[in-house]
């Protein structure tokens, strides 16, 4: 059936365009199937990238097109990394990723060891824990701001019905010291979930008989946890940890959502400073220069990190 | 069957003739460019009466505040073509004249003998020229606007709490004249039960986003002694942003926002004061004079129950005003520009400056604004006479987003985050500045 399919095509060919096609070597023809894709790439990925690093050594600002562009050198990069502020927005963001990966880590790798026990109704939970996860960050950055609210927010109220401290002095996201927290309690909410079903893929690929072997050496469950479960399921947690840290490394919609950068400077993780410069400062030609140091500090560590999760997986 | 035909033949020339009749008539629609908001409405239903004198269809393009600035300076910039009119920011001024995205409107307002003499002169500084105080113009006034304060008239009225307020402070509640009358106001509210509600003393700007706090801070800051730059010596900003009269300033703004501003009140911007006052919580409110129709005509806190003053006075005795509003400008990259002329000529004329008022805008225009029966046409009237008669505005210059930015961040982590001192504050608003004026190639 397949075969008089083609049949019929090739002879409803054309003989020119056959003759042309025929004349294509099999590199020939591949190349002329990827190269849409890879003119696309270059084009909205490869060309922006080399312009931002062309634009990084100038003065450029998109907001004003008819002024001359003036070659700075490497004066962007020495104004950014001598900037205080950069620093500070640096810190905010080192701080974010820290606490959320270290929670969303702890946490879904305990929810996935407690779904993997297979437990009446585990299917159901499962996915009412997979919920936060399948919603849009706005309508969780905007029910979680209602939720905070200190007059009329559940949040306080909960707090307040904990701990007996007024809803109205509970001020997540107008305090300094708790607005990092109310983002982090978010985005591990939201998150917690997306690493949960890594560990449990990974969970779920030890193999039965291994813990059957160790039952059979009398091992302990503490002992099994400790020299199969965890030692296994590792590459998956490196992962998830993986995802999860070059994800909030730019994360931007939740903190604009929530705080804004505020209060201060509190939350102004660097994609949010980026953004200032870039699209309300127009500093087009500076926000370039610290889009590329974030880019290479993002790559950097990515590939140190990936060369330690490949060494995992061969042990 | 012919018959039938002829007249599916006779529907469809019928239909394709509309369908080119309509889209001759879109092709002269204008689209006019502006912030969603109340007097935005009130434009709609002005513009109607322009449609029917000259045909020209009107469409709108109305964008939230918090993405007004980003969304039409992005169109300026790429030269779009949405936008045949746009009422713009008044600190847009500069740089739309600057990078050419404005018509310069002086030899039409010569031609049609449109004279800026017969507008409020702040307004005509504030929205029109650049640069300031020279006859160059670039929009006609079109929104006249400034800050001021409403307060809960039934509230202070209240005899109980006259009593007591006089009592504790020795003079009688009403209106505060001065910032420290304000403070002692807010105090005295804060936290107060009334009609078995807490309510709390002001709602002031305290937004971090686009421009909040900053039109709130500079608000007080200029009754306090804060100057831009030494007026002998442009730009030169030492010992006049940071002088000891602007500290005290800043300190009064943070002092307010400590005592007397509702719980959680750490990004209010008009929107969520609007809401503070309306839901009862607050006995006073900061905020631009567009707000008031709006505030008046509401059932709850509206009609007798609201009253309407001034910036009050600084400690010197000093009276200023953060000006809002906007001027219409003619679009460089519009195809239709002698039509969007059309609509500023008409915009310009007496009687639809009249009506422009009457529905909820603020007109700029001599001949309304003086006529006699203004004051008492409404009830906030006298009071956005007084506010516009003290106005100042922030920076202009074409830099003036990057100059934004510094005061927005400064301010907020002073007054909201309670970072340094209000002198490390201003110290550090000078060195921003200087170096936004250096990149500039102005210092």
């Amino acid at each position: 059936m397949l075969n008089r399919t083609a049949d019929n095509v090739a002879r409803a060919t054309p003989e020119p365009l056959a003759r042309r096609v025929r004349g294509i070597s099999d590199k020939g023809l591949a190349w002329l199937f990827i190269s849409p894709t890879i003119l696309l790439l270059l084009a909205i990925n490869i060309f922006p990238l080399f312009w931002a690093i062309y634009l990084s050594f100038t003065n450029f600002r998109a907001n004003r097109p008819n002024e001359v562009v003036k070659n700075l050198g490497l004066a962007n990069y020495k104004r950014i990394l001598t900037d205080q502020d950069i620093w500070i927005a640096m810190q905010t963001t080192a701080h974010f990723v820290f606490w959320t990966i270290l929670l969303q880590t702890v946490i879904g790798f305990t929810l996935a060891w407690l779904i993997d026990r297979k437990f009446r109704g585990h299917a159901f939970w499962t996915t009412i824990i997979l919920v936060p996860m399948m919603l849009s960050p706005a309508v969780v950055g905007n029910f979680w701001r209602f939720l905070y609210e200190p007059q009329i927010g559940l949040f306080s109220y909960v707090i307040s019905f904990v701990t007996g401290i007024p809803p109205t002095n509970v001020q997540m996201l107008s305090n300094v010291d708790l607005a990092p927290w109310s983002i982090i309690i978010v985005d591990t909410w939201m998150w917690t979930p997306y690493v949960m079903l890594i560990c449990l893929a990974g969970l779920r690929s030890i193999p039965e008989y291994i813990y059957e072997a160790a039952e059979v050496d009398r091992a302990s469950n503490w002992r099994q946890f400790w020299s199969i479960t965890l030692p296994m399921a590792l590459p998956f947690i490196m992962l998830a940890v993986l995802f999860r840290g070059i994800e909030n490394f730019k994360m931007f919609d939740m903190v604009n959502l929530l705080t804004g950068g505020g209060p201060g400077s509190t939350t102004e993780v660097a994609s949010i400073t980026l953004k200032r410069q870039a699209f309300e400062s127009w500093r087009t030609g500076y926000s370039s220069a610290f889009a590329i140091i974030l880019f290479v500090a993002v790559f950097g560590l990515a590939n140190i990190y990936v060369k330690a999760l490949n060494k995992v997986k061969q042990r | 069957m012919k018959s039938t035909m002829k007249l599916t033949l006779g529907l469809a020339s019928a239909m394709l003739a509309s369908t080119a009749v309509s889209n001759v008539a879109h092709a002269e629609d204008l689209t006019l460019c502006w912030a969603a908001w109340d007097p935005a409405n009130a434009l709609v239903e002005l513009s109607k009466d322009f449609t029917k004198e000259t045909g020209i269809g009107m469409k709108f393009e109305f964008v939230p505040w918090t993405n007004y600035a980003d969304r039409f300076l992005n169109e300026l910039n790429s030269h779009g073509k949405l936008c045949d009119l746009i009422i713009g920011d008044s600190q847009w001024i500069g740089g739309s004249a600057e990078n050419g995205h404005y018509v310069k409107l002086n030899d039409f307002f010569d031609k049609e003998k449109i004279s800026m003499d017969d507008f409020v002169p702040a307004t005509v500084v504030g929205y029109s020229e650049w640069p300031k105080n020279t006859p160059n113009y670039w929009a006609l006034p079109a929104m006249g606007d400034v800050v001021g304060w409403t307060y809960r008239k039934d509230w202070f009225s209240k005899p109980e709490l006259q009593k007591e307020f006089k009592e504790k402070y020795g003079w009688d509640l009403g209106p505060p004249a001065t910032f420290d009358q304000l403070k002692q106001i807010a105090e005295f509210f804060q936290k107060r039960e009334i009609d078995g509600k807490t309510v709390y003393g002001a709602s002031i700007y305290t937004e971090r986003g686009s421009e909040g706090i900053t039109m709130g801070a500079m608000d007080v800051l200029y009754s306090f002694g804060f100057q831009y730059e030494n007026p002998k010596k442009p730009y030169e900003m030492e010992g006049f942003v940071n002088s000891e009269k602007s500290v005290k300033g800043l300190e009064f703004y943070k002092a307010l926002y400590d005592c007397c501003t509702p719980p959680g009140a750490s990004n209010s911007y008009m929107g969520e004061g609007v809401d503070a006052f309306k839901s009862g919580q607050v006995a006073m409110h900061m905020n631009f004079a567009f707000t008031w129709p709006g505030l008046q005509k509401d059932e709850n806190v509206g009609g007798d129950k609201i009253g309407y003053f001034a910036n009050p006075k600084g400690p010197d005795g000093d009276q200023f005003a953060q000006l809002g509003g906007q001027g219409i400008s003619v679009v460089s990259y519009s195809d239709k520009q002698e039509s969007a002329l059309k609509y500023i000529k008409w915009f310009a004329n007496k009687d639809v400056q009249a009506k422009w008022w009457s529905l909820g805008g603020f007109s700029c225009l001599n001949a309304v604004v003086k006529d006699p029966k203004f004051p008492a046409s409404q009830p906030y009237a006298q009071t956005f006479l007084d506010s516009m008669a003290i106005v100042k505005d922030f920076w202009a210059e074409p830099s003036y987003a990057p100059l934004l930015q510094a005061s927005q961040k400064r301010f907020h982590d002073y007054v909201v985050a309670g970072q340094g001192s209000a002198k490390d504050a201003l110290d550090g608003l000078v060195k921003d500045w200087t170096q936004v004026f250096q990149d500039d190639g102005k210092m």
